[in-house]
């Protein structure tokens, strides 16, 4: 390049890099963007490249983890006796709780079996655990060290012990990349606990918030109202706690009731997740179902007149 | 040679810093005040070794920072781009400002680097991000010195192990 004889040009000079150049490399970059927003090659580029990437990432969180492992390592005697006594309690309490579920959940059975019923709601989940990366701030990602080669797939739904934490959204071979539901561009299907209204939590940008904007005014929605997931789309599985309504007010034009929600789960704290294994539905309507009704071995001997279903 | 070689671990290894710094953690309050850790190491040898940095070199680094930040293939490449030929452009200048000045043109800089950003996610669909946004340039401003009397302290004994 021309530009080592810099020293000897005069103070002011102009034109030691050519503006030519710099409208090449500038078409050349938007031209990349433009195809790789339509393409994503930038995904295949990185699925050749997982081999130097995802040592690159381990190699950014080694000291934070050092710096964790090093906490606990001089933590004091005296707050992880109290830290044991709490998690047992609080194990305690779960154990508790499940048995009571166990018996709900055989009960649930013997009632599916007198209706037939053709869902299922097992949970087949995955361990996984977040290395502690930052891809950037301002898109709320997160990065699992779970990946292709353990199973992961594109879509499946995160979560942690409180609620629904996001998707994934890209998978290397032995890592995977998660986008949470308070990224600017994650939308999810909720239903409001309490009365049942179906509408869509936006996420906001900011960890700690999402965003119903579409609400109708006459809802009955109010601060305090739980948040579950609905299960429509078909991304994730209904009945998953999502958040909390926080903040009930109307949007400028006055035409829809604006919410501001709290996510459930611990975002910006978990380091442990649970990434559901079964895909919940397939994308469109279910399928038709042949029959609805009790079994044919336990709905009485029918009358021969009652041939119109209920 | 041996002092060739040794500049030459200095320029690729304090990439490499910056790549590990942009993607270290911080507590969620302090990300968004995280200064562009790359863009300030390619600042400093775009003024100090400028037949080492062209647009060139700047983009194919941006090409790697964006493979390493999975979002959008060209984005850094084209905010490091930018950055490359502003420094180059006013290089004769910034080489003698005093450091605090320096400062305010990385400022300067940086400010504009971000405005590139905010184009470039708005032209692919983003919503507008929060006013926190624009605090990482003011952070990058005071990383500056630190930067520049680092890398200044370490070519200079470099030099003089010689």
């Amino acid at each position: 390049m021309a530009i080592a004889r810099t020293d000897n040009a005069t103070l002011f000079a102009e034109g030691t890099v050519s503006t030519l150049r710099l409208i090449v490399y500038l078409a050349f970059a938007v031209a990349l963007m433009v195809l790789d927003h339509r393409g994503s090659y930038l995904e295949m580029l990185r699925h050749t490249g997982s081999a130097l990437i995802e040592p690159v990432y381990r190699l950014a969180a080694f000291p934070a983890d050092v710096a964790r492992a090093t906490r606990t390592a001089v933590a004091t005697q005296d707050r992880l006796v109290s830290e044991n006594r709490d998690l047992r309690e609080k194990l305690l309490l779960a154990q508790a709780r499940l048995n009571r579920l166990d018996t709900l959940v055989a009960q649930n059975a013997r009632l599916k079996d007198l209706l037939d019923a053709q869902k299922n709601l097992g949970l087949s989940v995955q361990f996984a655990r977040l290395i502690d990366v930052d891809l950037d701030p301002f898109r709320h990602r997160i990065v699992l060290d779970v990946g292709a080669h353990q199973g992961i797939v594109v879509g499946q739904p995160v979560i942690d012990a409180y609620g629904v934490m996001g998707q994934i959204v890209e998978v290397l071979p032995n890592t995977a990349v998660a986008m949470l539901i308070t990224d600017p561009t994650h939308a999810i299907p909720v239903v409001v606990e309490r009365t049942g209204l179906r509408t869509i939590a936006y996420g906001s940008g900011a960890i700690d918030r999402l965003q119903l904007p579409n609400i109708p005014i006459s809802a009955d929605v109010k601060p305090g109202d739980k948040l579950l997931t609905s299960g429509l789309g078909g991304r994730f599985p209904a009945g998953f706690p999502v958040g909390e309504i926080r903040s009930v007010s109307t949007d400028q034009s006055g035409m829809f009731a604006v919410a501001i929600a709290r996510p459930a789960a611990a975002l910006d704290r978990s380091g442990e997740v649970l990434l559901l294994r079964d895909q919940p539905q397939p994308y469109g309507p279910p399928a038709l179902q042949e029959e609805i009704g009790p079994p044919a071995n336990l709905a009485g001997p029918a009358p021969a007149t009652a041939t119109v279903s209920p | 040679m041996n002092r060739a070689r040794a500049q030459g671990w200095l320029f690729g290894g304090s990439f490499v810093i910056a790549f590990l710094l942009q993607l270290m953690p911080l507590p969620q309050f302090l990300l968004p005040m995280k200064p562009y850790w790359v863009g300030l190491v390619l600042i400093y040898w775009a003024i100090e070794l400028p037949e080492k940095v062209g647009l060139g070199s700047a983009f194919l680094l941006g090409l790697g920072a964006d493979v390493l930040s999975g979002e959008l293939l060209g984005e850094q490449a084209l905010r490091l781009v930018v950055i490359a030929f502003i420094v180059l452009r006013f290089r004769a200048r910034l080489r003698f400002f005093p450091v605090w000045q320096q400062a305010l043109a990385v400022l300067a800089l940086l400010f504009n680097d971000r405005i590139v950003m905010l184009m470039v996610r708005g032209f692919s669909g983003e919503p507008m991000p929060a006013a926190t946004f624009w605090i990482a340039p003011l952070t990058g401003m005071l990383a500056w010195p630190l930067v520049f009397l680092l890398f200044d302290d370490l070519r200079t004994r470099l030099r003089a192990g010689e």
